[in-house]
């Protein structure tokens, strides 16, 4: 049974991010613009010193192109630097349980799972990697892929708000910026919150507990505070330990839950605020939003009902009430049904509850909102512009419906910027439902699935979607942790983020070279609820239709299936 | 495209090294420094020490025996195990899942028979190591542990009732029962009445 309880949680937490959604952007606006915030005080040496030993002139800004290039190669040195610190794990130190060095396979997917802010993790945390490793190899990326995430956005943005112009930032100022001055600042505060809030902050690898019973039991810890402040604000979503932000030591309350829910959408949700300042009108951002958060709340409520709802196949045979397995009983269903939300429709991908366990219906929201691009708020930076490529979509759509040249926020949307927005586009539906296929009908990716029947085939579509998405979470009844997982989901991260980023990076340069088309009354509006609506139906049907079939054989195969009691 | 790429080597590699050294040691180490200064207790995990360390008020523990609040089932290891952390991952139209619900059903009724078992208590939390139950399940099993421990029962559930958290402000997180708690109280009161 859905509650009002439920339903207060859902509306505060949507009420404080819209609260949050202006101050938010406009302290991302000023980033983007490269002014001086107070913060330059005590980050501001930083940044100067970085820029000063890298050989970087912040003041020089790129084209298109090389904007393109410095941003691949930087992640390409990332994604090496984490290999090579995985491998070597068992001769670096901070090491307290003394694990070695991780297979190839394992380091290969997981290397590029963090570079690409996917997070896909094939291990469990606590019982493969070191502390140094989590530090070093993993928490980096966390920051930095969010980073660049948000500084792809403000490429894209000047594409939108300059006039003739050949550049579009410079992609080392961008992402050093929001790193010094959003990011690092803000984690502090919340690992300390979460600190106090009892998330372990320790060197120590365990601790020796003698039950009540008196059994041993031996707790992993770890420096996981300072970890889980980034995996959140970064919609990075990797946790420190196997059972992610459902693990206590992650998440041990209800407040913390709450913070980590709004820690998820705010900065995605500032930047449609930061879109509309760019572009000098800020009804193009709230606009955005609205469609965004249009879809959202169709999707929570889905998941909220299907769970509160049950399993009826557990109801017959006397367990009472609402679906708990792979739930914890401090957040409840309101709030684990919202958190799968949130976690999909950012490219988050934190869990706080075990998907793989939910209602098939409830579980296909989930699925679903990856499958749309996650665009519906969306990853920091990545949600934006995968939204405003689908609106270059929709513009084109209205454009052909009433026979004029689409125009959006001043710039003519012509054949190559509609050409390389398809190009993104179907990466998702290409590399998703391929990959699906080939798992599907291989011995070595049959033997992934831990559960029989539809469901079983939803862990191999949902595992190839968040890795496609870069969203990271799972229905982790599949062994992921093979050669042919993690080469094919590893390869799967790497295209699902580079494929889309490069196409955008080329329409934000055409674009920023474009003049200035002034609105005139012929022009259609992209504000208001017809332009809102539009927006929330070319999401719906170019995002989500090539993916319904695939949803037939699995989540809706498996509701039917369980509404008439058959099990598998 | 050369230059591009000849121009992007030195940034690449060095911004690469200097934001390791940043966020990967000096981010984490800092905060190590300022969280084991204000919160140590937190900082290292909540544990609570009686003679040797006996739990965590955050983390599971298995509690199987009569005498205890039953925990729920576990997918952590063979159960609470704090080295892997794990929901079960059965879907919902697992036969595997259904097959445990039914037995731990079963072994609830041979004690409490005729009332029907509040799902929480059989079924896997997501982390394997979930310290809650709610306040049905508590009150479900008070008969139990009463009888067990030669306890009043009344005493028992009021012991129970002043174990339940309510949700913060009214609508943050469920009402729940910490277990590790409520046994511990329960252990507290056996050792008095023995003296």
């Amino acid at each position: 049974m859905m509650t009002l309880q439920g339903w207060l949680l859902i509306a505060a937490f949507v009420g404080i991010l819209l609260a949050l959604t202006k101050p938010v952007g406009l302290w991302l606006f000023a980033l983007y613009e490269g002014r001086r915030t107070p913060l330059h005080t005590v980050f501001g040496p930083v940044e100067r010193g970085f820029y000063r030993l890298a050989g970087i002139d912040p003041a020089q800004e790129q084209g298109w192109r090389r904007y393109a290039v410095h941003m691949l190669l930087f992640n390409l040195v990332l994604a090496l630097f984490t290999y090579a610190v995985l491998r070597l794990q068992g001769w670096l130190p901070l090491n307290p349980m003394g694990f070695a060095g991780t297979s190839e396979h394992l380091a290969f997917n997981t290397a590029i799972s963090f570079t690409t802010n996917t997070n896909w993790q094939s291990y469990a945390g606590e019982s493969t990697l070191s502390n140094l490793s989590q530090m070093l190899g993993l928490a980096i990326h966390n920051f930095l892929s969010a980073a660049t995430g948000i500084a792809l956005a403000f490429a894209l943005f000047r594409g939108f708000a300059r006039r003739s112009a050949t550049t579009i930032g410079s992609f080392w100022a961008d992402m050093t910026r929001v790193t010094l001055y959003l990011l690092l600042p803000l984690c502090i505060l919340y690992a300390l919150f979460l600190i106090a809030s009892g998330v372990p902050q320790t060197l120590a690898g365990s601790v020796d507990v003698t039950t009540l019973e008196g059994v041993k039991q031996v707790l992993a810890l770890g420096p996981v505070a300072s970890q889980e402040a980034i995996k959140m604000l970064g919609t990075n979503g990797g946790g420190f330990f196997n059972a992610n932000s459902a693990h206590p030591f992650e998440n041990p309350t209800a407040l913390t839950n709450f913070v980590q829910m709004l820690s998820i959408l705010v900065i995605g949700m500032g930047l449609t605020f930061t879109f509309g300042k760019a572009v000098g009108n800020t009804r193009q951002g709230w606009a955005i939003l609205a469609a965004m958060l249009t879809i959202f709340l169709i999707g929570v409520t889905i998941t909220y009902w299907q769970e509160a709802a049950g399993n009826p196949i557990l109801h017959g045979i006397g367990a009472t009430g609402g679906n708990m397995e792979g739930k914890e009983v401090r957040f409840g269903i309101a709030a684990s049904a919202l958190f799968s939300v949130v976690t999909t429709a950012a490219s988050c991908g934190a869990v706080n509850a075990m998907h793989d366990s939910f209602t098939a219906l409830g579980g296909m929201i989930p699925l679903f909102n990856i499958q749309l691009g996650e665009v519906v708020v969306g990853g920091v930076g990545a949600g934006i512009y995968g939204f405003l490529l689908f609106a270059i979509l929709a513009v084109f759509v209205a454009g052909l419906m009433v026979g004029r040249t689409p125009e959006y926020v001043g710039k003519k949307i012509e054949a190559r910027e509609v050409k390389l927005a398809v190009l993104a586009i179907a990466v998702l539906p290409l590399v998703i439902l391929g990959m699906t296929a080939i798992a599907s009908v291989t011995q070595a990716g049959l033997a992934g699935p831990l559960n029989k029947g539809p469901h079983g085939f939803t862990e191999i579509l949902y595992a190839f979607t968040s890795a496609v998405g870069n969203n990271g979470s799972a229905f982790t009844g599949l062994t992921a942790n093979t050669p042919f997982y993690n080469g094919l989901l590893g390869v799967a991260m790497w295209i699902g983020r580079f494929f889309i980023i490069v196409p955008m990076l080329a329409i934000a340069g055409g674009l920023a070279a474009k003049s200035h088309t002034p609105e005139t009354a012929g022009s259609f509006p992209t504000t208001g609820p017809l332009w809102t609506g539009l927006l929330i139906g070319i999401v719906l049907v170019v995002g989500g239709l090539t993916f319904l079939p695939s949803l037939a054989l699995g989540p809706v195969a498996d509701h039917l299936a369980m509404i008439h009691g058959q099990t598998f | 495209m050369f230059t591009d790429l000849k121009s992007a080597v030195r940034p690449a590699i060095v911004m690469t090294l200097l934001f390791a050294l940043l966020l990967g040691i000096a981010y984490p180490l800092a905060l190590t420094g300022i969280g084991q200064a204000l919160f140590p207790a937190q900082a290292n995990g909540s544990l609570v020490r009686d003679g040797g360390v006996v739990g965590s008020t955050v983390i599971g523990q298995a509690f199987t025996s009569d005498r205890y609040f039953h925990s729920r089932p576990s997918a952590a290891g063979k159960g609470y195990d704090g080295l892997a952390s794990s929901g079960s991952n059965l879907g919902a139209t697992s036969q595997a899942l259904v097959d445990r619900v039914k037995t731990d059903i079963a072994r609830y009724k041979t004690a409490t028979p005729d009332r029907p078992v509040p799902s929480d208590l059989v079924t896997a939390s997501a982390s394997g190591l979930d310290p809650h139950i709610g306040p049905e399940a508590a009150f479900y099993q008070v008969d139990r542990v009463a009888r067990v421990r030669g306890m009043d029962p009344r005493q028992v559930r009021s012991l129970v009732a002043g174990s339940v958290d309510r949700p913060l402000l009214g609508f943050l997180g469920d009402a729940r029962v910490n277990l590790f708690e409520l046994n511990r109280r329960l252990d507290a009161i056996g050792a008095k009445q023995a003296r």
